[in-house]
């Protein structure tokens, strides 16, 4: 399902929140909005679930201007994950993911059922996990719970406001690894909220740059680390190169060549490293070993070529997206 | 689930049991009282007995209570919600003044307005102990984790709906709270409700007082003591049945 703002306006008092923001957002994109804080990313989210209403222009949701058509239902259409995830807490887990079929009146055994699949899907064994309460849960596993919450009606929309945010760097990383392989296999419109650039990086089909209310860019990741523009330049910061290297993986340079032989097993020693790492890790590794070249090897173990110093400075001088 | 009684309750339960056995059995009562108040004529209040009594003061505050607390989460939802928000500062202020009332007060100030009897009293307690419920409704429903209204709302639920399996679940164990102290308040004040021709166990109070007789004023004094203790166990234990099904308390 495509998404639209359409010339959206919104001011709170004396603020300009958002200023006629124009974007689209095809359908199965993941779209990273990204900004300093107040610069009217979580609402310009908002507006997509009527959770705030633009004063000027219009919000298409599969080409519906979402103004006529009643809150609720539109809510439940779409899925909603926030940063303190807000699981309802006088409720089981299962309960809590059954929520949104209830709203729509499923019956209680296809309910049951479709908890069953989500849990399973987010990583949480339904046997272990759906007669858990709130409270007993960790960081990491409440938002998997939040995001099989927002996925259990199967909207085609999801909203995303910050949501590893509040969990620790390692379950972060955790989490966003999981979200990319559920995304990779449900194919959602996802509006991605962050002020994490590396978030954005790592998980953004495209990411859209907002300041003071207005769009600064919207392009690919590796576009965007590439942009001239000066407020852009300064957002991604001095290592921007570096994030572009790690953008991508060892494989990916080597554009996925077909194994050259097998060869012995080897682990990621000094010279060698393994297709799925990447570019970043891959230069760090040779920083520390003083070579500049490494051999690639297959999670599997197979030789995949040689990735050298100078593979590295061409990618990271700006590579077209692959 | 069930919270284990432990030995305190169990034994508190058993005393406070056999000491009202005590007090509603009168052919006991008499000789029990004429220990501790041997000068006493008459030690059994003589009018009505105490059972009786017991009951119309049950009646009574209960009946105030459930008024009070219909009235106290009426209000306290209405001054939450979106259109009711602007009486909010107004309904907080009057709840915080009126509980610097005491309750007697409250009776002696509505008597000269609503004369005697059953319902002026009932009035009167009603207005007294709506305050702790209407405080712990208000203080319920405004302590909700915000993140959990806006996942409600965000995910589709109705205004009603995020009210009726939302809040009101959530704000329960406070507002449960207010309901008990409510009781508690009413069981105690009511016997001021004698002096209003309400009758209760505040008669053997009051007539004791006028007829300079210690056992009546006694056998009053405990038995409503007796039966706000009891109240109070009683809703207690429900809070906390409720309060570890809903299992809110973090671990």
């Amino acid at each position: 399902m495509t998404l639209e703002w359409k010339k959206v306006s919104k001011r709170f008092g004396d603020k300009q929140a958002v200023d006629e923001l124009s974007l689209e957002v095809p359908e199965g994109e993941l779209l990273v909005l990204i900004g300093p804080s107040g610069c009217g990313k979580t609402t310009s989210l908002k507006m997509i679930n009527r959770l705030v209403d633009p004063q000027t222009g219009s919000v298409l949701v599969g080409g519906r201007d979402v103004s006529h058509v009643p809150a609720v239902e539109l809510r439940r259409h779409i899925g909603y994950v926030i940063q303190h995830v807000g699981l309802f807490p006088h409720m089981r887990v299962s309960e809590n993911v059954g929520a949104v079929p209830k709203l729509l009146g499923w019956s209680k055994e296809k309910i049951e059922q479709r908890v069953h699949e989500l849990l399973e899907l987010v990583g949480l064994p339904p046997q272990d996990y759906a007669q858990s309460w709130p409270a007993h849960l960790s960081g990491g596993e409440a938002q998997r719970v939040g995001v099989a919450r927002a996925l259990a009606a199967d909207p085609p929309v999801l909203l995303m406001d910050e949501p590893f945010g509040a969990v620790d760097p390692l379950t972060r990383e955790i989490l966003q690894r999981e979200f990319l392989r559920i995304q990779s296999t449900l194919g959602k419109t996802v509006v991605f909220v962050t002020h994490d650039l590396d978030e954005a990086i790592r998980l953004g089909d495209r990411i859209a740059v907002m300041n003071e209310g207005r769009l600064v860019a919207a392009a690919p990741p590796a576009e965007l680390l590439l942009n001239a523009d000066p407020f852009i330049r300064d957002f991604t910061g001095e290592d921007r190169a570096l994030r572009r290297l790690a953008r991508l993986s060892v494989g990916q340079a080597l554009g996925d060549a077909t194994p050259m032989k097998s060869a012995s097993r080897r682990d990621a020693s000094v010279g060698a490293i393994r297709t799925d790492a990447t570019l970043k890790e891959a230069l760090s590794q040779m920083l520390e070993a003083g070579e500049t070249s490494l051999e690639a090897f297959s999670p599997a173990g197979r030789s995949m070529g040689t990735l050298t110093l100078e593979d590295l400075l061409e990618r990271a001088a700006g590579e077209v997206a692959s | 689930m069930k919270t284990p009684w432990s030995y305190r309750q169990f034994l508190g339960s058993a005393l406070g049991m056999l000491f009202m056995l005590i007090l509603l059995i009168p052919s006991i009562l008499s000789p029990v009282l004429s220990v501790p108040f041997p000068e006493a004529q008459d030690p059994v209040f003589p009018r009505k007995m105490l059972a009786v009594l017991a009951l119309e003061h049950l009646w009574l505050s209960l009946a105030a209570a459930g008024l009070a607390t219909i009235i106290g989460i009426g209000v306290g939802i209405a001054a939450t919600r979106p259109a009711g928000r602007t009486f909010l500062p107004l309904v907080r202020d009057a709840s915080a003044l009126a509980q610097t009332v005491p309750p007697a007060a409250v009776l002696a100030l509505a008597i000269p307005f609503v004369g005697f009897g059953f319902q002026p009293v009932l009035l009167a307690l009603v207005l007294y102990s709506v305050l702790p419920v209407l405080d712990n409704t208000l203080a319920g429903l405004e302590n909700l984790p915000s993140a959990v209204l806006e996942a409600a709302q965000g995910m589709g639920m109705t205004r009603f709906q995020v009210l009726l399996q939302i809040e009101l679940p959530l704000a329960l164990p406070v507002i449960s709270a207010g309901i008990r102290t409510s009781v508690v308040i009413n069981v105690g004040t009511a016997t001021i409700g004698a002096l209003a021709g309400a009758g209760g166990l505040g008669s053997p109070i009051v007539a004791g007082l006028i007829r300079d007789n210690p056992a009546w004023v006694f056998q009053g004094a405990a038995a409503s003591a007796l039966m706000a203790l009891f109240l109070n166990g009683i809703l207690g234990r429900l809070e906390k049945s409720w309060a570890s099904h809903s299992k809110v308390e973090k671990t």
